[in-house]
C-alpha cells in the first residue's frame, strides 16, 4: 500500500500537498483500495468555502457512498474536473491524476495539525 | 449480526490466498471481488469469462413415485411440461400468492433436483416438506455435499469443452446433461444468472480445489478469471433478473414482480387464486427499471419520488458497468410504471431526476 511521502494525511484518508500558496487533496491508496471501484465523486463547486473536518463531498464506490472530510479550511479554486466521466482515476492514480480539489488556505496553521507519512503509515500497518 | 460462526466453502483459503475480498452473505463468508475489481471482473464475464464460487447456494434432491405431481403442486411451472434434463426457473408461493423463492427445477432420468437461494435453504425445506402430505416425495437437503460452481461468458463453454466428453452442442440452453468434468462426475446445467452463455456445474464437494483450478488453468489463456458477489450482482441486474429480498420478497406476488413468465396459471398450485385476483384486479404497485438523468449512485432503499411525492422505493441501484448507466430496479405505483414516467430519487436527501426506462437493460446473448 502506497503512503506518499510528499503529502500529510488526516485519520479519515484524506491527504493533502502544498501546491505554492495552495492546497491540494485527495484519498489514500488506503481509501482507494478499501472502497474498490469508484463510479462516482460529487465535489464543491469553485468558489466554496470548505472548513476543516467538514464534510466537503462524497465518494461513491460500487458498494458503498463514502463522505470526504476537508483537511483544511478555505476556498475552493480549482476541481478536478475530469473525475466526472472518468472516477476510476482515483483508483488507479490516488495521489496524481486523482486529486480532488484545490483550495486557498484561510487557516495555514491547520497543516500542522495534519498526520506525518510515518503517522499515517503506523495507524494502517 | 449474528453470533453464528459464518460458514466457509471449501474454496475459502484459495479465495483468501488469492487476494479474494471476503464478506458476510446469507450467513456464508464469499468472496465479493478479487484484487482485479468488480467493474473488470463484470467486463471479463461479458467479453472472455468468468467463474463463480456459488457453493452457498442450497439444492434439494425431490424423489418418489410424486415427485412430479409434488413439484407441480409446490412450484408456479408446469413440471408435466418438463423433459428428462430439461431445466427450467420457477417460483414457490405462499397461499396469499408472495413468493418464498425463486428457483431452477431440474428433471433428471430418476429424481428431481432443485437449485435454491442460500439465503432461503432452511425456511425452503421447512415450507416444502410441510406440503408433501398425500404426496408419495422425499425432499432431502443435499446442499452440504454437492457443490455449485458456475462458469460463465461467450468463452465459457469453449475452456468447459477442453475438459469434457460430453459434447456441449448436445446440450442446449436450459437443459442439463450428466458426464465427468475435469475427471468428476459433474451435472452440467446449461443456464446461468449473467446473461451470457455458460454453464452451472454440480458435483461431490469434496473436489471443489480440484474443479476450481482445473478450469481456471485450462480458461486462462482464454480470459478465465475468478469473480465475486459484487459483479455477480451487477451482472444478473442487466438483464432484469431478480434477486430475492431485493425484486421479489413475501412483500410481492410474481405479478407486481413481473414475473408473469415464470407461471403457468392454468394449473392448480399454491397461491395460485391469489395472484389470479392479483392479475385480474390489476397490481397496486409494479416493478419498473430506471436510469438516472441527474448522475448520482441509487441505492437499495433510496425513496422514489413521482413530481416530489415519495411513492416507492428503489431495491436494486448500481452503476452499470456494460450499459454505462446509473441504474436500478424499484417499486412505484402502478400508474406511474409507464416507460418514460420522470421519477426521482432521493439520494442522501437530494432528489435527483431519473427515468423509468424498458427492461432488460441488457439483452442475453443467448436467446
Amino acid at each position: 500500500m502506497k503512503v506518499d511521502q510528499n503529502v500529510k494525511y488526516m485519520e479519515s484518508h484524506e491527504w493533502a500537498r502544498k501546491d505554492g500558496d495552495l492546497i491540494v487533496v485527495g484519498i489514500s491508496d488506503h481509501a482507494q483500495d478499501s472502497l474498490s471501484d469508484i463510479v462516482y465523486v460529487e465535489l464543491p463547486a469553485v468558489g466554496d468555502t470548505v472548513a476543516k473536518g467538514k464534510v466537503f463531498g462524497v465518494v461513491e464506490s460500487v458498494k458503498a457512498a463514502s463522505d470526504l472530510y476537508a483537511p483544511m479550511s478555505g476556498e475552493v479554486v480549482a476541481v478536478n474536473e475530469a473525475l466526472e466521466d472518468t472516477p476510476e482515476v482515483i483508483n488507479s492514480d490516488p495521489f496524481g491524476e486523482g486529486w480532488m480539489i484545490k483550495i486557498a488556505p484561510s487557516n495555514p496553521a491547520e497543516w500542522d495539525e495534519l498526520l506525518s507519512p510515518d503517522a499515517y503509515a503506523a495507524a494502517n500497518a | 449480526m449474528s453470533e453464528e460462526m459464518l460458514k466457509r466453502t471449501n474454496l475459502y483459503e484459495w479465495h483468501v490466498a488469492h487476494g479474494g475480498r471476503m464478506v458476510p452473505f446469507a450467513g456464508w463468508e464469499m468472496p465479493v471481488q478479487y484484487p482485479t475489481g468488480p467493474t473488470e471482473e463484470h467486463h471479463t464475464t461479458r467479453n472472455a469469462a468468468g467463474l463463480f464460487d456459488i457453493d452457498h447456494m442450497a439444492q434439494f434432491s425431490v424423489s418418489g413415485a410424486d415427485a412430479e405431481a409434488y413439484l407441480n403442486h409446490v412450484s408456479t411451472w408446469d413440471t408435466t411440461l418438463m423433459q428428462i434434463n430439461d431445466a427450467h426457473y420457477a417460483l414457490l408461493c405462499y397461499d396469499d400468492g408472495t413468493i418464498v423463492d425463486d428457483i431452477y427445477l431440474y428433471r433428471l432420468p430418476n429424481r428431481w433436483f432443485v437449485a435454491l437461494n442460500a439465503s432461503n435453504r432452511e425456511k425452503d425445506l421447512k415450507w416444502m416438506q410441510s406440503h408433501t402430505d398425500g404426496f408419495d416425495v422425499t425432499v432431502t437437503d443435499v446442499s452440504d455435499e454437492t457443490y455449485m460452481m458456475a462458469l460463465q461468458g461467450p468463452k465459457a463453454i469453449e475452456i468447459l469443452q477442453k475438459v469434457t466428453d460430453v459434447s456441449m452442442a448436445s446440450v442446449p440452453r436450459f437443459t442439463v446433461a450428466e458426464g465427468d468434468v475435469a475427471g468428476i462426475p459433474t451435472l452440467i446445467s446449461r443456464t446461468g444468472y449473467t446473461g451470457e452463455d455458460g454453464v452451472e456445474l454440480f458435483f461431490d464437494a469434496t473436489r471443489a480445489v480440484e474443479m476450481w483450478e482445473t478450469l481456471l488453468k485450462v480458461g486462462e489463456p482464454l480470459g478465465l478469471k475468478p469473480v465475486g458477489l459484487a459483479a455477480r450482482d451487477s451482472l444478473r441486474f442487466e438483464p432484469s433478473f431478480p434477486l430475492y429480498g431485493h425484486e421479489i420478497s413475501a412483500d410481492v406476488t410474481p405479478i407486481e414482480a413481473r414475473l408473469g413468465w415464470a407461471l403457468k396459471l392454468n394449473k392448480p398450485f399454491i397461491g395460485r387464486d391469489a395472484i389470479l385476483k392479483v392479475k385480474l384486479e390489476g397490481p397496486k404497485k409494479l416493478l419498473v427499471g430506471f436510469e438516472m438523468v441527474d448522475k448520482g449512485v441509487p441505492r437499495e432503499h433510496y425513496p422514489v419520488a413521482v413530481n416530489g411525492e415519495i411513492v416507492g422505493e428503489v431495491v436494486t441501484g448500481i452503476f452499470a458497468p456494460t450499459v454505462g448507466k446509473f441504474a436500478g430496479h424499484a417499486y412505484v405505483p402502478a400508474k406511474y410504471a409507464k416507460v418514460g414516467t420522470k421519477i426521482q430519487i432521493e439520494i442522501r436527501g437530494k432528489l435527483k431526476e431519473a427515468v423509468i426506462i424498458r427492461r432488460p437493460f441488457y439483452r442475453p446473448a443467448y436467446k
